[in-house]
């Protein structure tokens, strides 16, 4: 039996560059200006393993979104990959939204993409980085999830037996479908798009829906958590610098740790 | 009574560090607020661990005690901590920021309609527009900024604590608390998600956050003929190994023994860095260590801006120095 997957991805400011972020004094907003953005890394992972799992049963892979108009380059490259369809969530009233806002906007767009056997998300973005989504979806659909995976397998056409990693080795989990599954970077090595694939991409649909998409679930949910304050980490100490030869360096060192009690 | 709710994690049938950990800073911000503190355990066979909970600070115990949940299973979890909560109405819950902990927190926000904060690193109560506020602080952006999250509206207000970063503290064998036995309502619906089994990979060794003494290396090992100097220098202090994101890249360290954002967090009463520049999403894992020494070849590098003490040199001249006057004690 074919299977319907739905992997939800998102565009993030490129980590390489967080070092040019800054913070207006003025207002105190977070400044990314020539940050570029990317597929959160972790998402890629996810794609690849849809993917992969088509290729036995047969089925679709729809890749869905939530961000600003540009985020639909993600959806693109996913489609250049190998994805069927991608749907952006993209809406003024979604910016700033927190991991339960956030959530429970994607769990009524994968609801309007129609019947879903699997969902599969990046463990977490290297942006917010919290890690809340799936479970949180998960909720929205009353479906069961699983964090954390490095290896997923169908056991049958209703059951994924997953390696969960947690401290000290893994939990072998047996998950009935529908499920929402987010994935660890072990799980597998991506592909990168080809150009076939971007030529093969390119008349494939990228549906694009508004919070008018949440009204049929109750409408849009508040974050329930904000942002009071950023500011820069201040955690710098005082140093001694020691110089002079090395025997001596090293002397003072020691004799100085233990004035400290730290040895 | 206003209440703090921490939920305690049984690895391996002892409570994880990080539930104590979060459950003593549980019980000084319910002091500070003329409340008190409760915990949630669950396991099989686990009453044992209630009285130890009490003894760290809680002042009740919710017990469930059931064999089907011996192992961590998400759906009966998320239920029974759920239904807890909405009948204590806490106005604040906690739990460690563990592989499991991280799971179950986010079902159960979503199961409340309330607002969650990931990793936490420092917790406090503010009084904002005459409601007691939760403030909690989350480094952002590779740990170059921090940003203070509330929750002004919801209750109850719930965070996840990142390991290593809240003091322990010591147990009060003689404290007393309430132990309350819960019969878990679940159901098979909720064992979707299913835990067939706990598979051990790894030898259990002494945990990097409970070492006193960390030595951890950089890149700036590669330039200096590799890892070795660190492992003398470790050896000599009677220190634990640890290293930088790069230093695990080249395979020298397993990623159980990387520090940072990424990896560990430590406050150890010793901190020596060997080798690194002092990236932010590096430092950010060790910022709370009581005394750090960093050494590094670049006297510009920004290493030495949190540092206690900087050496400025080859490591490769001032290591053997240290271990020989480490060994040879005049």
């Amino acid at each position: 039996m074919p299977l319907n997957i739905v992997v939800c991805i998102k565009q993030v400011p490129d980590p390489e560059h967080f070092d040019r972020i800054t913070l207006d004094p003025a207002t105190g907003a977070i400044r990314r200006d020539g940050v570029p953005s990317i597929t959160n890394p972790l998402d890629r992972h996810a794609v690849e393993e849809a993917l992969r799992i088509r290729e036995q049963p047969g089925g679709t892979v729809s890749v869905i979104t939530m961000g600003p108009p540009p985020a639909r380059k993600s959806l693109e490259d996913a489609l250049a990959m190998g994805a069927d369809r991608g749907a952006i969530l993209c809406d003024p009233t979604f910016a700033g939204a927190d991991s339960l806002a956030t959530a429970h906007v994607l769990a009524t767009g994968i609801r309007a993409l129609g019947p879903f056997d699997l969902i599969l998300c990046g463990n977490e973005s290297v942006d917010g980085a919290t890690g809340q989504v799936t479970p949180q979806l998960a909720e929205f659909l009353d479906i069961p999830h699983v964090t954390r995976a490095r290896k997923i397998t169908l056991a049958d056409e209703k059951t994924a037996l997953v390696e969960r990693a947690v401290e000290g080795g893994y939990l072998r989990v047996e998950v009935k479908l529908p499920a929402a599954i987010s994935v660890l970077k072990e799980i597998n090595r991506y592909r990168l798009p080809t150009a076939m694939g971007i030529m093969a991409a390119a008349d494939r649909e990228i549906i694009e829906w508004g919070c008018s998409v949440c009204e049929p679930f109750g409408g849009t949910m508040e974050s329930p958590t904000k942002v009071a304050e950023v500011f820069e980490s201040s955690l710098k100490r005082k140093v001694t610098m020691l110089t002079g030869a090395p025997e001596e360096v090293a002397r003072e060192l020691l004799r100085r740790l233990r004035e400290m009690e730290a040895l | 009574m206003r209440q703090i709710v921490v939920w305690a994690e049984i690895q391996d049938k002892r409570i994880t560090d990080v539930s104590l950990e979060t459950l003593r800073r549980a019980a000084q911000l319910a002091e500070g607020m003329s409340g008190s503190t409760g915990a949630i355990l669950i396991g099989d066979r686990c009453r044992g661990s209630a009285q130890e909970l009490i003894s760290h600070g809680a002042d009740r115990v919710w017990l469930v005690e059931d064999d089907r949940l011996a192992l961590y299973q998400s759906g009966p979890y998320a239920r029974i901590v759920t239904d807890i909560i909405a009948e204590a109405g806490p106005e604040i819950v906690l739990m460690g920021g563990t592989s499991v902990g991280t799971d179950l927190a986010p079902r159960v926000a979503a199961k409340l309609k309330t607002g969650l904060t990931a990793h936490c690193i420092d917790l406090s109560i503010e009084q904002i527009d005459g409601r007691d506020q939760l403030i909690q602080v989350v480094p952002g952006w590779g740990g170059q900024m921090m940003v203070k999250i509330v929750c002004p509206d919801h209750r109850p207000q719930m965070a996840t604590i990142r390991p290593g970063v809240m003091e322990k503290g010591t147990a009060e064998p003689a404290r007393t608390g309430e132990i309350i036995p819960v019969t878990p309502a679940i159901n098979e619906d909720d064992f979707r998600a299913k835990t067939l089994e706990m598979v051990q990979e790894e030898e259990h060794e002494t945990p990097l956050e409970d070492a006193d003494i960390v030595v951890s290396g950089g890149f700036g090992l590669y330039g200096s003929g590799g890892f070795e100097p660190v492992e003398r220098l470790v050896a000599a202090l009677h220190g634990e190994v640890a290293g930088t994101r790069p230093a695990f890249d080249q395979g020298w360290i397993p990623e159980s023994r990387m520090i940072g954002q990424s990896g560990k967090t430590v406050r150890p009463r010793l901190f020596v860095s060997v080798g690194a520049s002092g990236a932010m999403h590096y430092t950010t894992g060790f910022l709370k260590a009581k005394v750090i020494a960093a050494i590094d070849r670049n006297p510009n590098a920004p290493i030495f801006d949190i540092a206690d003490f900087g050496i400025a040199d080859d490591l490769n001249r001032i290591i053997p120095c240290l271990i020989e006057q480490l060994e040879n004690p005049k």
